[in-house]
């Protein structure tokens, strides 16, 4: 067998069967790679059906001003032909506006109900977040412009208002003569927007679609990103600074006192988030566990003493009620829960790296002269740094997103953007530009966690 | 402690004082979930330690436990006394019980299933787009909630799946995946394929192989990462908020709006309930973790 194999060697391996090795290999290669293909199958579509497809179309919506596009076609088209545009547009943009209030009006959907109506009153919330009295405007409007002549004796009722209308629509609502209405128009007239996202970052259009900054007093979102990326900056920095001591001592006890203490780490992680934010309800409340601990232990002498140099003084060291700390329901709040919530995502991670350190080194650092602090900042923590880089990014990726913990102990001064996101899609209903907040955020968190990938790679996330 | 001989005060100053502060933040993690236990046993209306709960008074040095009862772990199971009083009786702490046990044995199930497929073929390292996959699988977990929520909220609208159980069901197993995926891949980079190259010279199918060699010694980490999904599932509320119907109680939107709205101890006993839950899930995962060393043969320390 070796002697034809030495002889052959020329020619080409065969297997039993008499195929060359090479294709048999290849061959089995194919099929294992075609069974993980069938067993990735399922999983994989599923996730792209109910978890990819559903993030997509949220997306999609950021940038989607489709609806409004096919109420006003007219309007947006005599838009175009509008050339000066600080003077009010002609009469043939009046008569646009009620023209196609009153074929939008008959829309049928594919089962033949009317959704005309519903169709004009959204496109009148759309307009709203472009400039605000649009709703109410075209509401009116709509009202005079579908009017009809009931007296008429004919079988499809005439409107009472004929052209022109121009003077009838300013007599109706003055608003109408602003030409500020007319110009923010200029922002919706394509069926795909950036507006959305200008609007997410406190930027607008203006009548000749040039960005530019939002008014002051309309400026709400930057300062919620800024303290969103100062929530996160600072509980990461928080977790790090207590996580590493600790890590440090877990890695270097003896297993069986580590474990012991890992218990500490691990219950809080296991714990519903809940009911760690109820924990800490009672202890920060006004009247919590802190408080009540601070007032306390704190000493409280109030009352006049003869001091030298100075004399008589009237002394108030207390800690009475009125100095109790507000430490729920604000900023600080939410750093100090959110930094307990986080802890074990930092301290896990730094620890599974410092357990792979040699203590050795650390010996033979001393060994050579250096004295313990010495070796612990030269030969140490550089080893330790990937372990840190990985429980920040960890830390910092949840924080960036979180809502639960700022909805519920942030109070006014402690919400973030994911807040903000849940507003717009509950209460004040602008899905687009929810859709934008939630987009941008997203683009930050997948940037982070590419890095992760690439840094420490994904093989490398544990848990507990 | 020893120290030894050479050891300055300088030092072990700086020893004691660095093992202080690793105490504290040990304490710092765990002392918020102890507090809540015995909170969870007050007889008041408010979540504070009153001066009714000193239980042991130092003028008579006598204990007295008046201040506490189990009123808010009644009124949580839903026996309500007629003199119990202040508070409205519901049984929702109970259906929402029910709903979150259902929820979340549905989707660890479907989670681990799903999960162990995926680890199974990614664990493949021929597999082109490897990581990308991987990638993807781990995604929900890295996703802020609040944007999966929001867009399972359009979309489900538009399938009909907004308020139903499936829907949730769906939902929380697409949120257990990663963990799955991540705790059996780990178990699997531990895996030596030549167990499985001979069993089939000695004749298995692949099934019969995966079943009798593979499948037990992965089987520690499709639990580790099915208790993960369990737990995610069983303490998720932003989805439920936005996906699930007005009446669809579970427990954590019980606690959600028993947090903003009507705040009252029986949150706290009901925190109590899942401390205890999560001691008992931690004990598993930990014997398992000891279980799976003992299997594969490495000794623990």
């Amino acid at each position: 067998m070796s002697d034809t194999s030495i002889t052959n060697s020329q020619e080409l391996l065969l297997t039993n069967d008499g195929v060359p090795l090479k294709v048999s290999l290849r061959k089995s290669l194919r099929r294992t790679k075609i069974r993980s293909f069938l067993l990735i199958l399922p999983p994989l579509l599923f996730l792209l059906l109910m978890f990819v497809t559903p993030i997509g179309s949220l997306l999609s919506r950021s940038v989607d001003d489709i609806a409004i596009n096919k109420v006003f076609p007219q309007t947006f088209a005599q838009y175009e032909l509008w050339e000066d545009k600080s003077q009010l547009p002609s009469e043939e943009m009046f008569a646009a506006v009620v023209n196609d209030i009153r074929v939008t009006i008959k829309v049928k959907d594919d089962e033949g109900i009317d959704i005309g109506k519903n169709l004009l009153g959204r496109s009148g919330t759309r307009m709203t977040y472009e400039y605000s009295g649009w709703k109410s405007l075209i509401s009116k409007t709509i009202k005079s412009a579908l009017k009809v002549d009931k007296k008429s004796k004919e079988e499809v009722k005439p409107f009472i208002w004929e052209a022109p209308f121009k003077d009838k629509m300013i007599k109706r609502d003055k608003r109408w003569a602003k030409v500020e209405f007319w110009q923010s128009l200029g922002a919706m007239k394509d069926p795909y927007t950036m507006g959305y996202y200008l609007n997410a970052v406190d930027l607008k259009f203006d009548a000749n679609k040039n960005i530019i900054q939002k008014e002051e007093y309309l400026k709400i979102y930057n300062t919620i990103w800024i303290r969103t990326l100062q929530v996160s900056l600072m509980v990461t920095i928080f977790c790090l600074l207590l996580a590493y001591p600790v890590a440090y001592l877990l890695a270097t006890l003896p297993m069986k006192t580590s474990n012991l203490l890992m218990i500490c780490v691990l219950m809080p992680f296991w714990t519903s988030l809940l009911v760690r934010i109820v924990a800490w309800m009672i202890m920060l409340q006004q009247n919590g566990v802190v408080n009540d601990t601070l007032m306390y232990i704190l000493p409280c002498f109030e009352g006049m003493v003869n001091l030298p140099f100075f004399g008589a003084t009237n002394i108030d060291l207390c800690f009475s009620d009125e100095d109790r700390l507000p430490m729920m329901y604000n900023f600080t709040g939410t750093i100090i829960v959110m930094t307990q919530v986080l802890l074990p995502f930092m301290i896990l991670p730094i620890y599974s790296v410092m357990k792979g350190i040699p203590p050795s080194y650390m010996k033979a650092a001393q060994n050579l002269g250096a004295t313990p602090t010495r070796a612990f900042i030269r030969v140490y923590m550089p080893q330790s740094v990937p372990g840190i880089g990985a429980g920040c990014i960890l830390v910092f990726i949840v924080a960036i997103g979180y809502y639960i913990t700022p909805e519920l102990v942030g109070g006014k001064d402690g919400i973030m953007i994911g807040n903000f996101v849940a507003r717009e899609m509950q209460r004040t209903l602008n899905w687009g530009l929810a859709a934008a907040m939630g987009a941008i955020l997203l683009a930050a968190v997948l940037v982070l966690y590419w890095a992760y990938d690439r840094l420490i790679g994904l093989d490398n996330l544990k848990m507990g | 402690m020893k120290f030894p001989a050479y050891t300055t005060p300088r030092e072990k100053l700086w020893h004691y004082s660095y093992r202080i502060f690793c105490g504290l933040v040990l304490f710092f993690l765990v002392a918020p979930l102890i507090v809540v236990i015995p909170l969870s046993f007050t007889n008041s209306v408010f979540l504070q330690f009153g001066p009714e709960m000193k239980f042991f008074s130092f003028e008579t040095w006598s204990f007295n436990f008046d201040g506490y009862g189990t009123r808010w772990y009644k009124e949580m199971f839903g026996i309500c006394s007629e003199n119990s009083g202040t508070t409205v009786c519901t049984d929702r702490w109970m259906i929402g019980f029910k709903n979150s046990a259902i929820i979340a044995i549905f989707a660890t199930f479907f989670a681990s299933v799903l999960g162990t497929l995926a680890a199974l073929g990614l664990s493949n390292r021929h597999m082109p787009f490897n990581r990308l996959i991987m990638a993807l699988m781990i995604s929900p977990m890295i996703v802020p909630l609040i944007i999966t929520a929001a867009g399972m909220f359009f979309f489900f609208a538009k399938v009909n799946l907004v308020a139903t159980l499936p829907g949730l069901i769906i939902a929380h197993t697409i949120l257990g995946i990663p963990f799955v995926v991540i705790t059996v891949s780990a178990s699997l980079s531990g895996f030596d394929n030549n167990l499985l190259r001979a069993a089939s010279s000695l004749g298995g199918t692949p099934l019969r192989n995966f079943f009798k060699i593979q499948a037990p010694l992965i089987a520690p980490g499709v639990i580790a990462g099915g208790l993960f999904a369990f737990i995610t599932s069983f303490d998720e509320v932003v989805i439920v908020l936005f996906v699930g119907g007005p009446d669809q109680y579970t427990l954590p939107r019980q606690m959600w709006s028993g947090i903003r709205n009507e705040i009252s101890p029986t949150i706290l006993a009901a925190a109590t309930l899942l401390v205890i839950f999560s001691i008992v899930l931690l004990s598993t995962l930990e014997w398992l973790r000891r279980r799976s060393e003992k299997i594969r043969g490495i000794t623990p320390h």
